[in-house]
């Protein structure tokens, strides 16, 4: 396959970035989309340019480091799929393929179309956990809990944090993966005893970040990897309410 | 927002059931219809609610714009290359440019009818009511008129297809049911609605053409 590709190049997050056009000549369809990128890395390195810096671990599509814009969309085009596990059989030969870093005030460029997500990380601190003593491993059965009420709490604990839900949104709300995490804890009780400090407490970390709102238009979930569901969004909105409506101070 | 906003479609549907009255055959309608504005603007009870209405408006519209401030905000550089509009509907993502159209068309909407039947010198029925039937039947002969509030109570109609469902998200309905449930009332609400607010002025440019 002939590929023509739009890089987005920035040398840092204060500098102006462009897009800077590539061409590869030998793309096999079976190549997956970072892989792709390793070529073009190694015929930059040879020319003596600069290659093309871009996150990425495990390429298996578990780990949310990869995450870049391709022609327009979050992970590509293929829906609930991660960058890695986009192959370029994807696209056609002779494509031209646009990729750009996920942009959002939240997400500042680190260079090309590596950006920050530290914001994530810094909402998980301010409440994704459950307070408990460590020690030794408590009995199993001691606290019951369902397979469905398991199941639903995995559904939602399944985020991997990409940010793909903050790039596909208009208002650059970080909604989906703070209410996947709000609810994965809320659905079993070792976690739901803190719901109400919890949710306050993320989501104006959420705010404090500079995310922007939710205003429901279900793009996160299309292009969520996980496919972590928008209802999850609706389960925090009522655990926040809650919590502000039964506030004791 | 999703409180004004659902207080203001619950007013969608008794101001639709009061105009509903302009399609009756003419003389029975000026009468009927003068009365029930005469009652209206009489009552204690529906000048509270009235108030509360004008306050959501401005609540709702307030917030209409922190929420575009903040996108503005948090967006930070836009994308060079946007194909994100695959993943939502288009009035998803135009809620506000939605919003400035019928709130343009409300400014013109209470000029005409609400500032006039207020404050302006209207004649009186037989019954010694103000004569608001005629003031709207005269008003709806003109097509252009006619044409302005078609496309305003379309981009009502589009506002309202998101807008009722999305108002249940952020109260937080997150019963999978349920959720499914109101995601069809919201259809049928906002269908019903645009539907009903349409035949009117249609009714009254067929019916009233000399």
């Amino acid at each position: 396959m002939k590929i023509k590709l739009k890089i987005w190049r920035q040398r840092d997050s204060r500098s102006k970035g462009e897009f800077k056009e590539y061409h590869l000549d030998d793309v096999s369809k079976d190549m997956s989309f970072l892989e792709m990128l390793d070529t073009l890395n190694i015929k930059l390195i040879k020319q003596g340019d600069l290659p093309v810096e871009f996150d990425h671990d495990c390429r298996e599509g578990i780990c949310g480091q990869c995450g870049v814009m391709i022609n327009g969309i979050a992970h590509g085009p293929l829906k609930n799929t991660t960058t890695c596990q986009l192959h370029m059989r994807s696209f056609n030969d002779g494509d031209t393929i646009h990729v750009e870093p996920f942009k959002a005030a939240a997400f500042p460029i680190v260079r090309d179309l590596k950006v920050n997500r530290s914001a994530f990380d810094n909402i998980i601190s301010s409440g994704g956990y459950v307070s408990v003593d460590t020690g030794q491993a408590p009995e199993a059965n001691s606290i019951p809990v369902t397979f469905e009420e398991a199941e639903s709490a995995f559904d939602a604990a399944a985020c991997i944090g990409c940010g793909a839900c903050v790039a596909s949104c208009k208002n650059s709300s970080a909604a989906l993966f703070t209410s996947a995490k709000i609810s994965h804890l809320a659905r079993l009780p070792q976690g739901d005893k803190e719901t109400s400090t919890r949710v306050v407490n993320m989501v104006n970390q959420m705010e404090e970040e500079g995310f922007g709102y939710c205003t429901n238009t279900e793009a996160c979930q299309v292009e969520c990897p996980e496919n972590i569901s928008v209802l999850n969004i609706a389960r925090m909105n009522y655990e926040y309410n809650k919590a502000k409506v039964l506030a004791k101070k | 927002m999703a409180i004004t906003g659902l207080f203001l479609s619950f007013f969608l549907i008794i101001h639709l059931l009061g105009n509903l009255q302009l399609l009756l055959p003419a003389e029975e309608a000026q009468l009927q219809y003068n009365s029930y504005s005469h009652f209206l603007g009489g009552n204690i009870l529906v000048k509270l609610v009235a108030y509360v209405l004008y306050l959501c408006i401005i609540l709702h519209s307030l917030d209409a714009i922190y929420l575009a401030y903040r996108r503005k905000k948090a967006n930070g550089v836009s994308y060079s290359y946007d194909r994100r509009g695959r993943a939502s509907t288009w009035y998803s993502r135009n809620m506000t440019a939605l919003g400035i159209i019928i709130f343009v068309f409300l400014v013109i909407h209470f000029k005409d009818f609400w500032y006039h039947y207020k404050f302006g010198d209207l004649p009186t029925d037989v019954n010694g009511n103000k004569d608001l039937y005629t003031l709207v039947v005269v008003a709806f002969e003109q097509l252009w008129y006619v044409i302005l509030y078609i496309i305003a109570i379309l981009a009502l109609g589009y506002h309202l297809l998101h807008g009722v469902f999305s108002a249940h998200r952020t109260i937080g309905l997150y019963h999978p049911m349920y959720n499914k449930v109101i995601r069809v009332l919201g259809v049928v609400f906002a269908v019903a609605i645009t539907i009903g607010y349409i035949i009117i002025p249609l009714f009254l440019y067929i019916n009233f053409q000399s």
